[in-house]
């Protein structure tokens, strides 16, 4: 019942190769010849969570569960200790996991099921969509994609050549065009065309920029017109090398449109991905994709205890 | 938005009041907020450690001042060393003059801003009055060429491109084309790569060695965190770029990774990217970038936006005018609409250090200039400037006019008298008519204050 075949969990497991150095590996080090806990423990603790950038918050709330926990029980050997860390950070990083990943041949609830992709400049929202369309269409569903990013400068043009590699229809007007009609069109194309699944993709917007965000909340009010449920599921993309600031951008993007998920992207070269633990517990957001390379087909489910097993070194079958 | 540091420090220096000097016991809870605060704005760990005992070594023994709060003193002593470790003072593009073209290579992480970025320095090359000229050297990403021509036609700078799969002969046979078209700077912008990339990063390498570049610019994302440090280092070690360009920074990080980097590969920042038009590319400045890091605010860039965005002349009959107490309407209308040129108040509001505390977010999301302007624009030339004389019915007609109700004419009646009431004091209070610059402004003073 894996949810990764093979192939694609050694790829997740190479992806975050670096993360378990910096993690279990550094871990390892600090515990050695060690059966307590003492300040100079905690420090590097703190130091070790920080760097995979796992969060300042985050990192505080597992270094006071620990000395908590370190208060009641001794440890006769480090291999304890260690365990005992694992268990714990473990824990904190599953506590929020309310996720529920669907594979893309699962019956969707809506048709067309209508998808807005969203995310600040180059967290690498028109590759993700690309990867969803080509999984989608993979899966036997009738696609489309819609061109919303009329901003950036050959947006189109680098759609379209994904569109083609995914064998799917593009909607779009080309740069300049209003982002709320080409979702418009979009939107009637696929009622009228009877798809599955419409992937729109959005222009890249910082989040402290008001007036780009209510062009979101346009786009949200345009796609109800049409059907009143849409979009049924709106992606916030994060760039997985982000830092503290990706809790500040899906903080934003909450307030103008209603995120049901995170993609999270570029895992391959990161040696970090604790981001994704500090989000979901700092927001409950379910992440919901990961990226983990360049081509089309590296993008994963999310599994949650998968991900926590690859970051702490002891996957499972 | 962020509390800044000298907020969170204001509570850890209570309790110094009455001691006469920092020692080692009172500064222990500042030196781990400054931690804190230092960590959260995606400073790498290393870097904030040696910060934190720098400044811990400083403030010992420095006595504590009636006029300045220890907090503000050790924000002080921790911004002067940011400033200190991000470079001091700011360092120029060096492009060769002898030969011809000048080459600067632009390289960095998938996203991270370089195509923009090369357009940006090609338009600012050619306003100084170079002539350069641009390749497209990303040989992978979709349409990467296409978009390097839209924003090259956009900032009129030539775009060399060619149907080629091999980056390397797109960079040689545009450094052909610059000397056969007489350009004498050739911007190469390549593909994104990842650092454990090492195919990627052997080409780069490859590229460097043909093009020998004056200038080698590793572009960052400024959201990045703690993995700035080892993506700057890796590609320092292949590399060995001149300069690095930090992007994005129109958005609200802190920006803690420009300092990592900075620390780690001892290289100069020598632009940053603030917006995504053609013209938003700014010297780097060490001493904001502090400040930013420490959520102090950038209260030199707002008095920078607003001059640039103010009519001066304009501002100065303004103030004659307040100051004779002739405000009218007309006024006002004028003055909102060049509030609104200078962007969104949250934006200005952000940049002004406690401004950001006093003003509670949901007032200004609500802030909305529409139905004023509406009512003004409904008033007669007369009403505008003699408010004083809209009665009742005028006070309907205006209502119909602009689609408002009654209630809303009168409030803003009544808010411009109160306003004019306080412009009054408040220009007996400025009569001195000094005008606000960077100078008069800086951080010094501003901690003094």
């Amino acid at each position: 019942m894996g949810f990764f075949d093979k192939f694609k969990l050694s790829r997740l497991t190479e992806g975050l190769g670096k993360t378990r150095e910096t993690l279990r590996e550094k871990l390892a080090v600090v515990t050695k010849g060690r059966t307590e806990i003492d300040d100079e423990f905690l420090e590097e603790l703190e130091n070790i969570l920080v760097s995979a950038d796992v969060g300042v918050e985050t990192t505080l709330a597992i270094v006071d569960a620990i000395t908590e926990r370190a208060g009641t029980e001794s440890y006769r050997s480090e291999d304890e200790l260690n365990g005992m860390l694992m268990d714990e950070i473990g824990k904190m990083l599953m506590e929020s996991g309310e996720e529920h990943p669907v594979e893309f041949d699962a019956p969707l609830p809506a048709k067309p099921y209508v998808i807005l992709i969203v995310g600040v400049n180059g967290a690498g929202k028109t590759t993700s969509v690309a990867k969803l369309a080509s999984n989608y269409e993979k899966a036997g569903k009738k696609v489309m994609i819609a061109a919303a990013d009329t901003f950036r400068a050959a947006a189109y043009e680098q759609l379209q050549v994904w569109a083609e590699r995914a064998g799917v229809p593009l909607i779009g007007q080309g740069q300049g065009a209003d982002p709320a009609s080409v979702v418009f069109d979009a939107v009637s194309a696929a009622v009228a065309r009877n798809a599955d699944v419409v992937l729109v993709d959005t222009a890249g917007r910082l989040h402290n920029k008001s007036h780009l965000m209510e062009e979101l909340a346009k786009i949200m009010r345009v796609a109800k017109k049409k059907i009143p449920e849409a979009p049924h599921e709106v992606l916030l993309v994060l760039d997985g090398t982000t830092g503290q600031n990706a809790v500040q951008q899906a903080r934003e993007f909450m307030k103008f449109v209603h995120v049901t998920g995170i993609v999270v992207t570029k895992l391959d070269g990161t040696a970090k991905g604790g981001i994704v633990l500090s989000i979901s517990r700092e927001l409950k957001l379910p992440v919901k994709y990961i990226g983990v390379g360049e081509k089309i087909d590296d993008l994963q489910l999310f599994d949650r205890s998968r991900f926590v097993g690859a970051l702490l070194g002891r996957e499972k079958g | 938005m962020f509390e800044s540091l000298s907020d969170k420090l204001d509570g850890a220096f209570k309790k110094l009041a009455g001691q006469a000097t920092i020692n080692e016991i009172n500064i222990g809870i500042a030196m781990r907020d400054i931690k804190r605060a230092l960590l959260g704005a995606d400073v790498n760990y290393k870097v904030v450690k040696k910060l934190v005992e720098d400044v811990r070594q400083k403030s010992l023994g420095e006595g504590v001042i009636k006029s300045v709060s220890p907090a503000q003193m050790i924000v002080k002593i921790v911004s002067d060393e940011l400033t200190e470790l991000m470079g001091g003072e700011q360092k120029p593009l060096a492009l060769s003059s002898s030969r011809l073209p000048a080459v600067v290579m632009v390289a960095g992480l998938q996203g991270s801003g370089k195509t923009t970025f090369a357009a940006k320095l090609a338009k600012r090359l050619k306003k100084s009055g170079r002539n350069p000229l641009l390749v497209a050297a990303d040989v992978y990403r979709p349409a990467a060429v296409d978009q390097l021509k839209t924003l090259g036609a956009e900032v009129s700078v030539p775009v060399f491109s060619i149907e080629e799969k091999d980056a390397m002969k797109v960079a040689m046979q545009g450094l052909e084309a610059a000397k056969a078209g007489a350009h004498d700077v050739l911007i190469v912008d390549t593909a994104g790569r990842l650092q454990i990339d090492d195919a990627m990063m052997a080409e780069a390498e490859a590229l460097k060695n043909a093009l020998k570049p004056d200038e080698l610019l590793f572009v960052v994302d400024s959201m990045m965190g703690q993995e700035a440090v080892n993506t700057a280092k890796a590609f320092n070690d292949r590399l060995d770029f001149d300069g690095v360009v930090l992007t994005k920074l129109d958005g609200d990080s802190r920006g803690g990774a420009a300092l990592s980097i900075r620390h780690v590969v001892e290289k100069p920042i020598k632009f940053m990217s603030v917006g995504e038009k053609v013209d938003d590319l700014d010297q780097f400045y060490p001493d904001r970038m502090a400040q930013r890091i420490l959520g102090m605010g950038d209260i030199v860039s707002f008095v920078e936006k607003a001059q640039e965005s103010l009519d001066m002349e304009a501002t100065l009959q303004m103030q004659k005018k307040l100051m004779k107490n002739e405000f009218d309407l007309n006024d006002f209308f004028d003055q909102l609409q060049q509030l609104k040129k200078m962007g969104s108040m949250q934006s200005l509001i952000e940049m002004v250090p406690g401004l950001n505390k006093m003003v509670p977010k949901q007032d200004l999301e609500n802030l909305d200039f529409k139905p004023i302007e509406a009512i003004i624009s409904s008033m007669t030339k007369e009403e505008k400037s003699r408010p004083e004389i809209i009665n009742g019915s005028r006070r309907q007609r205006i209502a119909l006019g602009s689609g408002t109700r009654v209630q809303d004419v009168n409030m803003l009646l009544k808010q411009f008298g109160e306003m004019k009431k306080m412009m009054r004091s408040v220009s007996k209070l400025s009569g001195n008519g000094r005008k606000i610059t960077s100078q008069n402004l800086a951080l010094d003073k501003f901690l003094k204050r």
